[in-house]
Formats: C-alpha cells, structure tokens, sequence
C-alpha cells in the first residue's frame, strides 16, 4: 500500500486527499451540524453568513452548513452502495461471460448491449419514474440497474486476454474447476482495472444523483446536493441568495474532481506506458 | 470477418438492442408495485370511471396482449394515445414529433460547440505540451468534466441573459437562444474530447511516419497539421458519435433548466403528470436515436478502419 502511494503522482495524492475530506465529511458531518436539516425557520429565511449560520439558511431557513454535512452523508452512503453493489455484479458477471465464452457470454453481452442502449442517466430517470415517491433505495436500486454493465465489459475484456496466458493454461492443465480459475486466478488480475474504474464510479454516481435530485426525482429529501443544487438555481435571480447555488456545486465538482484526480493517477500506475507516451 | 458479415452481425445486434428497448419500455409500466390508475387519477375514482380507465389504457386485457397492443403502437407510428380521452388528444407520436426537433438541434449544437473548442484547444495542448496553454487545457477539461450540468447551466443564463443582456433566455427557441443552452449540454463532451485530442496527437506525433516526414524536411507546421492530425482525429470523431446519445440524455436536464421545448421537458412533464404512454414514447424514442447513431457510428468506423470488425 505504501509503496503504490509513493508511486502515485502528486494530483492522484491530491485526488486521494479530496476524496478523503468527502468521506469524513459524510461519516462524521452529520455528528457536528450544528443544526436539525429538516428543521424549518421560517423567520430566519435567506439569512447571509453569521455566526448561528456560518453559511447562511435557504428558502426555508434551513441551516446551509448543516444541509451540506448531512448531504455529504447522503451522497456517500449512495455512492458507496451502488458503486459496491455495481462494482461485484459487473466484476461476477464479466469474468463468466469471459471465461465460458459460448452462450452465457453472448446472453450476457446482448444484455449488457440492451442497457448501454439507454443513453446516460434516461434509465435511471425511467426507473425512478416509476415510483411515486423514490426514497433512497429506489434511486439506489436505479443506479445500479444499468452501473455494473461498464464493470463487466471491462472484465470480461481482461479475462479475454488473460485465457491465452500461460499461468491460466497451467491451471487448466492441472485439472483445477472453472470456480477456482475464475477465484484465484482471474479476479485478482482483474481487481486493478475495475479499482480503476470503481475510483471514476464515485464522481458519476454523485453527478447523476445530483441530477435525478435536481430534476426533482431523487431520495425525496431537502438536503441531498442536488435538491440543494436545485434550489439554489430557482433562486439565483434573489439578490443576496446567489452565493447558495456554490455552496452544493463545489460539494459536486470536489468529489466528481477527487474521483477523476485519483482514477487519473491510479491508471497511470497500473499502466505506465500511458505516463512515458504523454 | 468480412465487412458483408460485419454489417450484419453489427445491424443485428442493433435490432436486438432496439427489441430490448422496447420490452423494458414496456416492462416499466407492470413492474412497478401499485396500480397505474392510481396514479393517473389520484386515487379518487368510482368503480365505473376505473374500469373506463382500464379499458382505455388496455389494462384489462391479459399482459401478451398488452404487449401485442404496445407494439401494435410502435407499428402503426402512433405511439400509443393518452388516457382518458384519447379521441381529443394529439397521438403520443404527435406530441413527440412537434418537440423532437428542438431537442436534435440542441444535441447537434452541443456537437458542434465541443468540437469547435476541444480539437483546437486539444491541438494547442499537445504542440506545448508543458507549457501554460497545456496546463490550461489540463485545467478547463477537469473543471467541464467536473461542473454539474444544471449549475453550468444556470451561470450561463445568470452571466449572459441575466447580467449582459446578450443571449435571449429561457423559453425562447430561436437560432440565438441555442447558444447558451448548446454550451451547457457540450461542455462535458468538449472537456472529454479535448484530453483525447490531446494524448491521441501525443502519440501519433511519436509514430515512425511523423520521423520520416520530419526527415524529408517536411515544415512542421505541416508535419502536425496534415500528417499527424488526420491520423489523430479519427478515434476523436469516432468517441464524438459515440457520445451522442450523451447529448440528448444532458438536453433532459438542460431543457429544463431553459424550460425549453424539448424531448427532455415532455418527458419530465410526462413523469409528473403520470402520463405513461408519453413516458414509454419519449424514452423509446430517444433509446432508438441513441441505438441507431451508434450503429452508423461503428459501421463508418468499420469500413474505414478493418481493424475495428475484429473486435
């Protein structure tokens, strides 16, 4: 571990840190907002910076800083479950689609071509349609419907290459069951590429619930980021009221830069050609 | 593989995909726990007025046969009608068709705003690699990567409609009122195909054809505008179709951010109003635009790179 974080080049070390702030802020903000997120104030309205409300109340006198720390909560129990859940279903999925090859691959591939066939976040918008008020296990359940498919190609992309290696060869030779091979010998050389691609999961899953929040569709609740996000922009025209719309964008474009600092930096490792042809 | 085998392994596999499109779009309205009813009326219905709402919605025939009904629909290009009262009401096709426009011009806007930013801005980053111009191109492609769509969105319309006065605003749906909104969707794309550009002309410029031209004394303002850059661009086109379909599922979000008439909007219009079959219509409509600019994508790309049909 430490020697991959020596490697790691100084913008994947500031990724990783970014990410960090994203994490703790989300175990641990919620412990020390200082106020009730749900607790409306409706004297206190579009208050600026004080010292009761370091950065200032909504449309509702909802507390900023309080909003923010249990979004953060919200943004990373969501992220880290579909992330997981998409993550082990893709990595599963792909590696027997590779390794069988035949039927279960193509099954599992036109599968996966029907859902990449619904462009970005539409399946998701589909999904959650369909429920009149989503709480965050719909959203969940909806992000992971079509999250593992990347997961998977990339997978079974690997475990194509590696059938032909020797290593593999000599397992089958030696008699070992399908089970073992795909355990022991295939997973572990996939688990880089998919760490990879699990570092970037984390800023899409944050972007497209954001947006699902703010198209009104997410977990139904006042203080995710992109509900916030969706405030800010209804009254951006409300003088002394602009500064909100930043508060929930920078939370969106830190973690969504973490992610994409530290994937950067994380390829780069696992692929040092990629660093010498730039 | 052969390019006849190519064609039809590539428009089969579409076919299938826009199969499956349609049985999910199908499978959405059923899957779900509660009754569509329900929703449509709000829970206040008599028993008389619900089985009229069923019968219309066909929710009392058998689920093949609804099946059969839903694609019968897509046959006969109308998409289904709208519940209760589909005699006086525009096919769901109609009402596609009147906003559809405004949604591809958008997608195409966006495309062409990328592009016209990222090659150039690309190119720049590549020539000087390590200087300021590569730092910053670094930097404007992480921030358009990072910027949520609908904040992006709402600056722009902030700075340029609300503060300048120079770009109309919402609503509006004129060859000017593109502008703003164009941006909002293509600044992902154009932070994207900005990096490619970058690192594919990084590597092409290292490729053994670049040494001889260079060798012959060719100048090097052509070496890179003529023999490295047409080399390099075409995995940039390519990445550029393929993300089409990002465009219209961005135009969603964009479209109401300017309450502009669009796929996007009656879509979300749809949803809240629980008016499924325009629901099914649009998200159809728009998997089948995203499934077929794929296959052109990859079939062009097919027959100008045989390389490419192995895969």
């Amino acid at each position: 571990m430490t020697a991959v974080w020596r490697q790691l080049s100084p913008s994947a070390k500031v990724g990783f840190a970014m990410l960090a702030v994203f994490v703790i802020a989300g175990l641990f903000g919620p412990m020390v907002a200082p106020y009730d997120p749900t607790a409306i104030d409706l004297d206190h309205r579009f208050a600026g910076v004080s010292a009761a409300h370091w950065l200032g109340t909504d449309s509702n006198g909802i507390d900023t800083l309080s909003q923010l720390l249990w979004g953060a909560r919200s943004a990373l129990t969501i992220s880290t479950t579909v992330v997981t859940i998409s993550s082990a279903t893709g990595l599963v999925l792909g590696i027997v689609a590779g390794w069988f090859e035949g039927a279960t691959d193509e099954i599992i591939m036109r599968f996966v071509d029907i859902l990449m066939a619904f462009p970005g976040i539409l399946l998701n918008i589909a999904i959650v349609a369909t429920v009149r008020e989503p709480g965050q296990a719909v959203v969940i359940a909806a992000l992971c419907a079509n999250g593992w498919v990347g997961y998977a190609r990339v997978a079974r992309g690997q475990v194509l290459a590696l059938r032909d290696r020797d290593f593999v060869a000599a397992a089958v030779a030696l008699g070992a069951p399908s089970g073992h091979i795909m355990r022991r010998h295939l997973l572990p050389n996939v688990w880089g590429p998919t760490f990879v691609q699990l570092t970037f999961g984390f800023g899409t899953v944050i972007a497209i619930e954001a947006s699902l929040s703010f198209l009104g569709l997410g977990p139904q609740l006042d203080y995710t980021w992109g509900a916030m996000l969706a405030q800010g922009t209804a009254f951006v025209w409300k003088a002394g009221f602009r500064g909100y719309v930043f508060i929930p964008g920078i939370a969106i474009m830190w973690v969504i830069l973490g992610a994409n600092l530290l994937g950067d930096g994380l390829r780069d490792y696992l692929d040092p050609r990629r660093v010498r042809r730039a | 593989m052969s390019l006849g085998s190519f064609l039809l392994r590539r428009l089969g596999s579409g076919a299938l995909a826009i199969l499956g499109v349609c049985v999910l779009a199908f499978a959405f309205l059923h899957l779900v726990p509660g009754d569509p009813i329900d929703h449509l009326a709000g829970g206040e219905v008599t028993p008389a007025q619900r089985a009229k709402l069923e019968k219309c919605m066909g929710l009392d025939e058998s689920l093949p046969d609804q099946f059969l009904t839903f694609m019968g629909h897509i046959a006969d290009g109308t998409l289904g009608h709208q519940c209760p009262d589909p005699a006086n009401k525009p096919t769901v096709a109609a009402r596609i068709a009147e906003v559809m426009p405004h949604t591809i011009a958008l997608a195409i806007a966006g495309m062409l705003i990328a592009m016209l930013f990222a090659i150039p801005l690309g190119v720049l980053a590549a020539v000087r690699r390590g200087t300021w111009i590569d730092t910053f191109a670094t930097v404007a492609s992480l921030s358009g990567i990072a910027i949520p769509m609908m904040l992006l969105a709402s600056l722009l319309l902030l700075v340029f409609f609300a503060e300048l006065h120079w770009l109309p605003g919402p609503t509006e749906t004129g060859v000017a009122a593109l502008i703003l909104p164009a941006l909002a969707v293509g600044a992902h794309l154009m932070a994207m195909l900005s990096r490619m550009t970058r690192s594919s002309l990084v590597e092409v410029l290292g490729e053994d054809f670049v040494r001889t031209a260079r060798a012959k004394g060719v100048t090097e303002r052509r070496v890179i505008y003529v023999h490295a850059l047409r080399n390099a661009l075409l995995p940039v086109i390519t990445v550029a179709g393929l993300q089409f379909g990002s465009l219209l599922s961005g135009a969603i979000i964009v479209e109401k951010v300017f309450s502009r008439p669009g796929l996007g909007l009656t879509l979300l219009e749809a949803i809240l109003e629980r008016d499924y079959p325009v629901v099914q219509g649009t998200v159809l409509v728009i998997a089948v635009i995203y499934v077929i600019v794929n296959i052109g994508v990859d079939i062009a790309y097919g027959v100008i790179d045989p390389r490419i049909r192995r895969a």
